[in-house]
């Protein structure tokens, strides 16, 4: 079976300057292998070079060098734009024309024809929570509802493989929830979802595989629990009714400690520092445990170590 | 074909339903009704006036109508990102420019054929209310046939202007695409003047790159007649044709130029 997406060695420049106009590399040889039925998060932050490699991958940029297919045909291929949805970075429509007539229209496209059409589009406004808004022109919509739409659109014709770019951005906690259960819906159904964020709860929650891109190199790719190492790093306390003088003992055992709000305070104690004998001692002392939670690596961490060795790479520090 | 259909069609629905288009056509007609209260004011010459007041109002309406539309379709839609979730959908580039193209050529007919109903309703109203003695010494009848050469000689330039406006789209911004068009469209009235320049300028590279932009510039003035139908003198259907041939080739060479910088531009 082909791979969804393949990238070898993709790589795209930029001229820069007016007078003499330099090129200036927003991706550099990005190789990459996305399976098919699986939800792959490509992060990374502001500028990295994520919505560079969606645009490659939907021909809307040509590449300085490297090939993309996608499901195995080059990318580009009139045959293979059948099979595929996609959610452009802060989705902009037609002013004058409501989201039924711009389904309509899209679903057009797609070859559909008849009462086909109009079932085909109630369904994904549906599915992306449109109400009474679809008879609005798209004008008037705000813009999580312009980010609802376009995720209408990028499904309209039930695809194979998905490209969302930034699909969270715009929408209210609400609306992010409904789109994570909208993509993980998509992934029982066998589709491949390939979206940008550089929210990382997100990718979290939704991905098998990430991939993290720095200054339009890939700096990391795989499995989250192949990333992110398990083992504890630690273990966090949040403490009311700390007395002076348990403070000032407990100082010197712990990695830190940092007054919050309402006279509490959060202790991070290291991994080989037993909690229970640490609770013994906070009990006696007179303080009331509020929680505790072990530390383990987020892929937050990794993000940082990874973007922030890319930087220094660059600049030689 | 279907494609360019489809893209035509939502061209047309967005383009009608745009303000601005419609405050063109009102003023159109405004100027073209205001022909007749003008032509009071001028003894002996009241259908001449309306004539080309007429034919005048349409053809320039029609022209902002033609620029302003075609310079939006393609660059407004790169410049918001609409045309990013577009080209993802199983349609070419080169789909994209002709439905383009086509929806306005269509919007545009649609327009002008407003104008045109108007400029003949204040033209029968004229007819209807002018003694026979009076109009036994017009020129032309007032519901003249060869009005709608006229204008079908406009539609033919605008749609020309229309091609050019949709190449300068493809690589320019709207405002720098509005300018050059509306500089070509002026150079294009004056094109006669290139191919004579000896007459000028005797000087050989002069003469040279006088007939250069001769070719290469459109030949706008061949198709107003406007001069000719007001004052009732016979156009020959071979002008008329060799006009109309002129901008399908025009026109033929601006879209395949217009897709050619499409197909490789990049959507940065």
């Amino acid at each position: 079976m082909a791979a969804a997406i393949e990238t070898h060695e993709l790589s795209k420049d930029f001229l820069t300057g007016f007078w003499r106009p330099r090129p200036y590399r927003a991706l550099d040889r990005l190789t990459l292998s996305v399976e098919q039925g699986e939800v792959f998060g490509f992060l990374g932050p502001n500028g990295a070079g994520k919505s560079t490699t969606l645009k490659l991958l939907m021909q809307l940029l040509y590449p300085t060098s490297g090939s993309a297919s996608i499901l195995g045909r080059p990318v580009g291929d009139p045959a293979v734009k059948h099979r595929i949805g996609f959610l452009p970075e802060n989705p902009y429509f037609y002013d004058h024309l409501t989201a039924e007539e711009l389904l309509t229209y899209f679903a057009r496209l797609f070859g559909l024809r008849g009462p086909e059409v109009t079932t085909r589009v109630a369904r994904v406004l549906d599915d992306v929570g449109l109400g009474a808004e679809r008879r609005l022109r798209l004008r008037q919509y705000s813009k999580g509802m312009a980010q609802r739409v376009g995720l209408a659109q990028a499904l309209l014709n039930e695809p194979e493989v998905v490209f969302l770019d930034e699909p969270m951005s715009g929408l209210d906690p609400l609306g992010r929830r409904h789109v994570r259960q909208l993509m993980l819906r998509l992934r029982d159904r066998g589709c491949t979802v390939f979206f940008s964020s550089h929210i990382l709860s997100d990718a979290e929650a939704l991905c098998s595989r990430v991939g993290i891109v720095a200054q339009g190199r890939l700096v990391a790719s795989g499995r989250l629990s192949e990333i992110l190492a398990f083992e504890l790093r630690g273990w966090e306390v949040v403490v009311a009714n700390l007395g002076d003088t348990l403070r000032e003992r407990l100082q010197s055992r712990a990695r830190s400690l940092t007054p919050l709000a309402h006279d509490r305070y959060m202790i991070e104690l290291p991994p080989d520092a037993p909690p229970e004998q640490f609770l013994q001692e906070l009990g006696a002392g007179g303080a009331q445990i509020v929680s505790l939670n072990p530390l383990r690596e987020t892929l937050e961490d990794y993000f940082v170590q990874s973007v922030s060795g890319a930087a220094s790479r660059e600049t030689g520090l | 074909m279907r494609t360019i259909a489809l893209v035509a069609g939502a061209v047309f629905k967005e383009s009608v339903r745009d303000r601005v288009p419609y405050s063109m056509v009102a003023f159109a007609v405004l100027l073209i009704a205001a022909s007749y209260l003008i032509s009071q004011l001028t003894a002996g010459q009241d259908l001449k006036i309306i004539k080309d007041l007429g034919l005048a109002a349409i053809s320039w309406f029609g022209l902002a109508i033609a620029i302003f539309i075609g310079i939006g379709l393609v660059s407004k839609e790169v410049e918001r990102r609409s045309v990013y979730a577009l080209l993802s959908k199983p349609i070419t580039r080169g789909q994209f420019i002709l439905g383009k193209y086509a929806g306005l050529v269509f919007t545009l007919v649609v327009n002008l054929s407003a104008m045109t109903v108007a400029f003949a309703a204040v033209l029968a109203y004229v007819d209807a209310v002018t003694a026979a003695g009076v109009k036994a010494g017009w020129p032309a009848p007032a519901l003249d046939p060869r009005l709608l050469v006229a204008v079908v000689l406009t539609i033919a330039e605008l749609m020309i202007v229309t091609a050019i406006a949709l190449f300068f789209s493809t690589f320019s911004s709207p405002l720098l695409a509005a300018l050059l068009t509306f500089g070509l469209w002026v150079a294009g009235h004056f094109n006669q003047d290139f191919r004579n320049f000896e007459v000028v300028l005797d000087v050989a590279p002069a003469v040279w790159l006088g007939r250069a932009l001769y070719f290469l510039l459109p030949n706008l003035a061949s198709f107003n007649l406007r001069a000719e139908v007001v004052h009732g003198i016979d156009v020959p259907a071979r002008a008329v044709l060799l006009s109309l041939a002129y901008a399908a080739v025009y026109i033929s060479i601006l879209l395949v130029a217009s897709v050619a910088v499409f197909r490789r531009r990049d959507f940065k």
